[in-house]
């Protein structure tokens, strides 16, 4: 039988990074943009960091300052993921590109980005094994409150992590709340909705797109950073951060563009992904544990196929979702 | 009236797009209290000019004056601030939101659904409204949209309103509940304009009629002074005969047998319940309803593509008899068959918005010819056709028709039905939101049909037309025949009572 006690925790970590993509990616597609580019975001948000942390830990070598230790990789993912969004943003929302091509263009860039940056550290590093270790700065991104370990099996379930991870969570508490309950919220899915009716109530349709799509990208790029940071303890080589991204914009269909269900489902998320490793199938049946890693992409197409079944209005995707909006077209 | 000056003055507006002159050195003013009926053709300005006044385009020269002082409507915020609220033809409103949510659109300031809430009520009872403010738009019809929409103008505190073609899809009763409303919007002092097609309806509502004509100001009028007939020439600047000609059957021959057809929709609701009649050939037979009482449904049957529960659809040539039902909808459209159906958001059935007009004559013929390659002359000459027939105001037959206004769009798809030389055609509301002059041109073309001896199904909204053009008119109330009746000595009352009641009697 699975541990619970142990498996829970390991669901978290493993669910965190996909709650930031998956909150990402329901901002930006709130206000009518499909972005498939997010997992090359989460990349170069997790490579941004990686770089301003490499950076921070030769100049102050040694000496780690634990504020600026985790500042500077943050502001650098921050930074990276900000640009992703611009760049998305300014083709599709400016020059009206095809979402589609150009998410999935960003996609793949941003995973070569990512990667070449990480190999360029590598070789800087001079390092013996194909990947970068940043203990230094990493241990205080996994720091967790001093007395978690002190309180037993609450303390494991819900003290054990870094700060990242709660952030995540308030995250997406705060989008919820503000999708749904706040005037900015309104009009953001009004925007995502019907761009034409938007607009002629005078909301500004070309600031609502860039400003959810770059928030957007700057959470889901939190992610990678609390991926390599955190889950991985600092450590970076490349493509370890794999298919995490799509299984987040999976989510949000799974969530059907509610960031708050986002935590939990996240959660369960990251517990199918990991669930082969704790299912005993023996040596001689690993091909088992091939079907056990399809699970979370089972679940998305049943809930695909159970909310079209219902065909309720609300849990449709924004009704604008993937065109481009140009007022004076007919 | 206390003050002469005018809530609106509009001087010398001039507007292109490129090189069409949509408006051209236009005057018009409208005071308070006051409904002013804007009429002309389709494609005459009148929109764009509307469109000027509510800040969506900005004019090329000429001034305007709001309360005697000359303002800059460079957005629709600016119309806003100063009073002008404008509905449009086509609804602006998210389907997913309330009605509450829709009507605060825009504004600024906390989020407070309740007072909103309050505040709309408020509105609803001074003039007369009925809306659910926490009723989403997709449970809505389209009279409460509508609604919804005028609310929503007031709600931001307009005095000033345009309403673009409101009559357009709504009954006769939700038409007389808006006009209701209007003279009590006048009488609280608003200033009022209206765009519409329907002479009866000018003549009823408005206090003073205005008349573009090919983008210029033609001149004004009190209504009382005037008739349809007058108001008609105006708008088309030579003398149009507004008869409809009737000309009796020849040789009428059972066309199409409906019998006892019923047919459930999607959610399991009954919409056509054991209807049974006859269509000849030569003959118009009208079909009047409410709408949504089964009309699109019926036709849908005839052409196969509605499912049915039970009953029969039997098609007679003279050689032999043909049951329709469970026939591909190709097989029923070779044996001359042919649908043209104008939905409310008219490019939704039968045209592909992104492709030319000559590729839309193409979508009927392409299965022609022997070869793998579609002949294009044919429709080529077609679309030219038509364009030049029924006037289609367009740059071009490469034109894609989501280009063009809504008038044209729809000549488009009524003359490709009908060029295809059917032997029954079925059609429904196909003057929907089409000026006088182009209505009277189908129901033209639609004579001339008849008088070639095809058998015409004619769904109708306006009573009047369908009273003066069908042989016989079949009433549907909820789904059932109500009854049918004879054309020409048809009673309007009569038929408007069957409309409501099965048989028309107050006692069935």
């Amino acid at each position: 039988m699975i541990d619970l006690v142990t498996f829970i925790p390991r669901a978290v970590v493993q669910g965190i990074p996909l709650l930031y993509g998956c909150t990402g990616e329901i901002l930006t597609e709130k206000s009518g943009n499909l972005n498939l580019g997010i997992p090359g975001v989460m990349y170069v948000g997790a490579i941004s960091g990686v770089i301003g942390s490499f950076f921070y830990e030769q100049s102050c070598g040694g000496n780690v300052n634990g504020f600026l230790a985790v500042s500077i990789p943050m502001l650098c993912s921050l930074l990276g993921s900000l640009i992703m969004g611009l760049i998305y943003c300014f083709l599709t929302v400016t020059l009206r590109a095809n979402q589609n091509v150009t998410g999935l263009a960003m996609t793949t860039f941003g995973v070569g980005f990512g990667n070449f940056f990480g190999g360029s550290l590598i070789k800087l590093s001079g390092s013996e094994v194909p990947s970068i270790a940043l203990s230094a700065t990493s241990s205080y991104f996994s720091k967790s409150l001093p007395f978690a370990g002190k309180l037993g099996v609450f303390g494991k379930l819900f003290l054990s992590y870094g700060f990242l991870a709660y952030l995540a969570i308030v995250i997406a508490i705060v989008c919820s709340y503000v999708i749904k309950k706040t005037r900015v919220g309104l009009h953001l899915r009004a925007v995502g909705e019907s761009p034409n009716t938007a607009d002629a109530a005078g909301i500004n349709v070309i600031r609502y797109k860039y400003v959810s799509t770059c928030l957007g990208c700057m959470i889901a790029g939190l992610g990678g950073l609390y991926y390599v940071m955190d889950y991985a303890c600092g450590v970076w080589s490349n493509d370890a951060f794999g298919d995490r991204g799509w299984l987040a914009i999976a989510l949000v269909i799974f969530t059907i563009w509610r960031p708050n269900v986002g935590i939990f489902s996240s959660i369960l998320f990251g517990g199918l992904y990991i669930l082969y490793l704790y299912i005993p199938t023996g040596m001689d049946h690993m091909e088992l544990k091939e079907i056990y890693k399809m699970i979370p992409y089972v679940v998305t197409l049943i809930v695909l196929i159970l909310t079209s079944m219902r065909n309720k209005r609300e849990n449709q995707p924004p009704a604008s979702l993937g065109l481009g909006y140009f007022r004076e077209e007919r | 009236m206390e003050s002469k000056i005018a809530a609106v003055a509009m001087k010398n507006i001039t507007k292109t797009f490129g090189s069409v002159v949509a408006n051209e050195k236009v005057n018009l003013e409208i005071n308070r209290g006051e409904i002013l009926a804007l009429l002309g053709e389709n494609g005459s300005g009148k929109t764009t000019l509307m469109n000027m006044l509510s800040g969506i385009y900005y004019p090329d020269e000429g001034q305007i004056f709001i309360n005697g002082k000359e303002e800059v409507i460079a957005s629709p915020k600016d119309a806003y601030r100063l009073g002008i609220g404008m509905v449009h033809q086509h609804f602006k409103l998210i389907d997913v939101f309330t009605a509450a949510e829709n009507i605060t659109l825009g504004q600024k300031g906390k989020l407070n659904i309740k007072a909103a809430t309050a505040k709309i009520k408020e509105i609803c009872d001074k003039y007369g409204f009925d809306v659910d403010p926490n009723k989403k738009i997709y449970d809505m019809s389209v009279s409460e949209k509508q609604t919804v929409e005028i609310v929503k103008v007031l709600y931001r505190g307009a005095d000033i309103l345009i309403l673009d073609e409101p009559t357009a899809v709504l009954t006769p009763q939700e038409t007389e509940k808006l006009f209701h409303v209007m003279r009590n919007m006048k009488e609280d002092g608003k200033a009022i304009i209206i765009i519409t097609h329907k002479m009866h309806e000018v003549e009823a509502i408005s206090d003073r009629v205005a008349v573009l004509r090919k983008g210029q100001y033609i001149g004004d009028m009190m209504t009382k002074d005037t008739n349809a007939t007058e108001m008609t020439n105006m708008m088309v600047g030579r003398t149009v005969s507004l008869n409809i000609k009737r000309n009796k059957p020849v040789d009428p021959k059972p066309r199409i047998k409906v019998e006892n057809l019923t047919v459930k929709n999607e959610e399991g609701v009954v919409k056509l319940d054991n209807v049974s009649f006859t269509a000849n050939s030569g003959e118009i037979l009208g079909i009047a309803g409410i709408s949504g009482c089964g009309q699109k449904e019926l036709l849908e049957a005839i052409a196969g593509l509605q499912k049915t529960e039970s009953g029969s659809v039997t098609f007679i040539s003279d050689e032999k008899t043909t049951e329709l039902l469970g026939l591909d909808p190709r097989k029923i459209a070779d044996m001359g068959v042919t649908l043209s159906f104008v939905p409310e958001d008219r490019l939704g059935m039968g045209l592909v918005g992104n492709m030319d007009i000559t590729n839309n004559m193409l979508l009927r013929s392409f299965r022609k010819g022997k070869t793998i390659f579609a002949d294009r002359k044919a429709p080529r000459e077609l679309a030219e056709n038509i364009v030049e027939d029924l006037e289609v105001v367009t740059p071009g037959i490469t034109t894609p028709v989501r280009r063009l206004s809504g008038g044209n769009v729809q000549k488009v798809l009524v003359g490709r039905e009908i060029s295809s030389a059917p032997t029954v055609l079925l059609t429904a509301y196909a003057v929907r939101g089409l000026d006088i002059n182009s209505a009277y041109t189908i129901y033209d073309l639609i004579n001339e049909q008849k008088e070639k001896g095809v058998a015409v199904i004619f769904v109708g909204e306006d009573l009047d037309v369908l009273l003066e053009l069908s042989d016989r008119i079949l009433v549907l109330c909820g789904g059932k025949v109500s009854g049918i009746v004879d054309g020409p000595t048809a009673d309007k009352n009569q038929v408007g009572m069957m409309m409501t009641q099965i048989g028309g009697q107050n006692n069935g």
